[in-house]
């Protein structure tokens, strides 16, 4: 039963495998991506108060999702590396780090554009944009010190233990951010309004949202991949590909 | 071999007759916290009702960033001469040491803040109501800043570009304990009950404690074999 758990811990059976699945995800990427930008920009209807405007949900909703769950991955990936020592998943956590600090950054920047039009002000401290920037903040770290050890060995393990720290910090985190922004409330602005969208509007967003999970899962392979190629640059299996063998 | 009890207490005992010696480095991040705290009347405003209107959050951010800046040397000596490898090897559990060395190190660095901070309050004319609050939730907050900035500390402790790293990394994880702490001292000062804030802080520290010297253990291992 164990013994899929051990071939998916080889970098190289992985490489192998995932190199069948990257078509077909890029593919489905694609095809899903493209048909929510064209039904949710062009043909859903537009909302009543914000006219236009609101269109750019369809990249700050899905964009917003991903830069959580990414967090969660990184975190999961880096459990699963520091408790089996599997070196696959070490792998996949240092990937998953910049892109979803990426994503991250899209869905504040995206925010903050819908913000202009909407609120009047390209920045206000809520409590969902706080948390997100502090989520930021912590991808951030781990970046950071993911750069600034020498082995890509140590560098896994140090951003594991830090990622995981800040996993059992976050819900602590959204919770005091959340009770902070409720002391503080300015009455004008409520962020948590759109209370049912319109089916019409609702289906291209869902499309959307799985478009860019597709788009998580492939770049994450991607990145991984090169990870893997990365790491095991000095094996016979990457020398023979590189030779294109 | 040595027991347990008397590991633990021996490493208290050895850093703090270590920072003993070294009364200097004890001073630095107090005059660290005194000058960031004259900055602020300096930079905003001198008026007593505006600098009130501060006091809670500007007191916690410096006291934040004074325990911060102390954070380097909780490792960084011990790593350097050695003895940091040789607790590793001891047969004593390494959290159990790493919390002893987290104990010392907060005595010497984060309770200097706490018994200081009532001066800053004075300077920043915090009122009067303020003051037990703030006391309370620095004792609490500055034990977790010196937890959880062990495991930062552990992570870089064999990097020797460490100190920026080290606050990037550690600073976010931080922002719980600023907003409990900040605002126990802001609802005092309006007349509103502060204990549930506190007791949420005081929770908040428990888990910190529970935790973090395994982290912090875990972290050691790592950053030392990097």
């Amino acid at each position: 039963m164990w013994q899929w758990f051990h071939k998916l811990g080889s970098p190289r059976w992985f490489y192998q495998i995932s190199g069948k699945f990257l078509p077909w995800l890029a593919v489905a990427c694609v095809v899903l991506i493209a048909t929510g930008v064209v039904w949710g920009l062009a043909f859903a209807p537009q909302d009543a108060r914000q006219g236009n405007s609101f269109r750019i949900i369809y990249i700050h909703v899905p964009a917003s999702f991903l830069a959580l769950a990414g967090y969660y991955v990184m975190a999961a990936a880096g459990a699963v590396g520091m408790i089996w020592k599997m070196k696959l998943a070490d792998m996949v956590m240092v990937a998953a780090a910049p892109l979803g600090a990426a994503l991250t950054f899209i869905a504040l920047f995206t925010g903050a554009v819908w913000g202009k039009p909407t609120w009047g002000t390209y920045w206000i401290w809520d409590a969902r944009i706080t948390s997100m920037l502090v989520l930021l903040f912590l991808y951030i770290g781990i970046i950071a010190l993911s750069r600034s050890f020498s082995t890509r060995e140590t560098s896994a393990r140090a951003c594991a233990i830090l990622a995981l720290v800040g996993t059992v910090n976050i819900p602590i985190i959204y919770k005091s951010v959340d009770w902070w922004y409720t002391l503080h409330q300015p009455a004008t602005i409520k962020l948590s309004g759109a209370p049912s969208m319109h089916p019409d509007m609702f289906k291209p967003l869902l499309v959307m949202i799985l478009g860019f999970y597709c788009f998580y899962a492939l770049v994450l392979l991607l990145n991984t991949r090169t990870e893997i190629l990365l790491r095991e640059r000095r094996t016979t299996w990457v020398k023979e590909l590189a030779e294109g063998k | 071999m040595t027991t347990l009890s008397g590991a633990f207490f021996g490493v208290i005992h050895r850093d703090l007759s270590i920072a003993m010696r070294h009364r200097g480095d004890l001073l630095n991040p107090l005059f660290f916290f005194l000058i960031v705290v004259t900055l602020v009347p300096l930079g905003i405003s001198p008026e007593p009702a505006r600098l009130a209107a501060m006091a809670p959050g500007m007191i916690w951010i410096s006291a934040l960033l004074a325990t911060l800046l102390a954070l380097d040397n909780l490792f960084q000596a011990d790593f350097a001469d050695g003895s940091l490898v040789q607790m590793m090897l001891s047969p004593q559990p390494l959290w159990l040491l790493v919390l002893a060395k987290i104990i010392a190190h907060w005595l010497v660095s984060g309770l200097p803040v706490v018994l200081f901070a009532p001066l800053l309050g004075l300077m920043l004319s915090l009122p009067q109501a303020g003051f037990l609050p703030l006391l309370l939730g620095l004792v609490l907050g500055t034990a977790v800043f010196s937890l959880i900035g062990a495991v930062g500390a552990a992570l870089t402790v064999a990097l020797h570009k460490g100190s920026v790293l080290l606050s990037l990394v550690v600073m976010p994880l931080y922002v719980p304990v600023l907003i409990f702490g900040s605002s126990a001292v802001q609802r005092a000062v309006d007349g509103m009950s502060y204990g549930g804030v506190l007791a949420i802080l005081a929770a908040v520290s428990a888990f910190t404690l529970l935790v973090a010297p395994f982290a912090a253990a875990g972290a050691l291992k790592v950053g030392i074999n990097g």
